[in-house]
């Protein structure tokens, strides 16, 4: 028995992302699963590579920072500091891509998340609220999920190629 | 328009503001009825939207996907402790 397929992603407003999703499992769990490097290494890479580094200091002030490599071989980091935890219901913490363009600072780039789980029935709800701090850096992370998307159907395309040769 | 004032809860020069806008661009359709206007969610022109916000959603939804194993895990793995005890 799996969750319930696909991740809902909307728009509530110009600077925010909303990600859904319901878990067949207690919230104990999905919140372990979201707060334990050993089990973060195993989800977050997305199928898309392989997660090197999980850190988590699990208390207000702490730092995380997760860095992946892709398949491709690029490398992707990403790190901030939570700023409210409650066990089992509730993280805020900010997000910041270490790729940013020269010249976005922090600030500009990064991201405020607050991920709650709520359980009914033994099934968990999921949700991720992202916080952007414009209109402009809300959009450029949307478009780094075409960019990986686009990278993908690239790789899949290099494959065919290869195995026509 | 009346339904989408109550469900709303916004005034109506507000909810008759966003519908122009609306209509503008394509999103709804509208009809007239009698002294009624009626509108229609044009579902196409929503899909330019969808597209954009798609290969996000499915880097999402390939996380959760190896999220639900290791739930699996570890609900397989807390039935097992109660089980010796």
């Amino acid at each position: 028995m799996t969750g319930s397929g696909t991740a809902s992603v909307t728009l509530p407003t110009d600077d925010q992302i909303l990600i859904t999703r319901e878990f067949d499992a207690p919230k104990q769990l999905v919140y372990k699963a979201f707060t334990t490097p050993e089990l973060v290494k195993r989800w977050w890479n997305a199928k898309r590579g392989e997660v090197t580094v999980a850190e988590i200091d699990l208390r207000v002030g702490g730092k995380w920072r997760y860095v992946m490599i892709a398949d491709n071989g690029s490398e992707v980091g990403f790190h901030g500091e939570y700023r409210e935890i409650v066990s089992n219901e509730r993280l805020v913490s900010t997000e910041i891509y270490e790729g940013l363009p020269e010249g976005v600072s922090e600030e500009q780039g990064g991201t405020l998340n607050t991920t709650t789980f709520e359980e009914a029935d033994a099934r968990t709800t999921l949700t991720i609220l992202v916080q952007a701090p414009s209109k402009v850096a809300r959009d450029a992370i949307i478009d780094s999920g075409m960019e990986s998307g686009l990278q993908d159907a690239l790789d899949l395309l290099e494959q065919v190629a290869v195995s026509l040769r | 328009m009346n339904d989408l004032v109550r469900q709303l809860g916004l005034a109506q020069p507000q909810v008759s503001k966003h519908l122009r806008v609306l209509r503008e661009v394509g999103v709804v359709d509208v009809r007239e009825q009698g002294r009624q206007r009626l509108y229609r969610l044009n579902g196409h022109a929503l899909k330019p939207i969808h597209d954009w916000v798609k290969n996000y959603e499915r880097s999402w939804s390939e996380r959760f996907d190896q999220l639900d194993v290791v739930l699996e895990d570890l609900k397989r793995k807390e039935q097992g402790d109660a089980d010796d005890r």
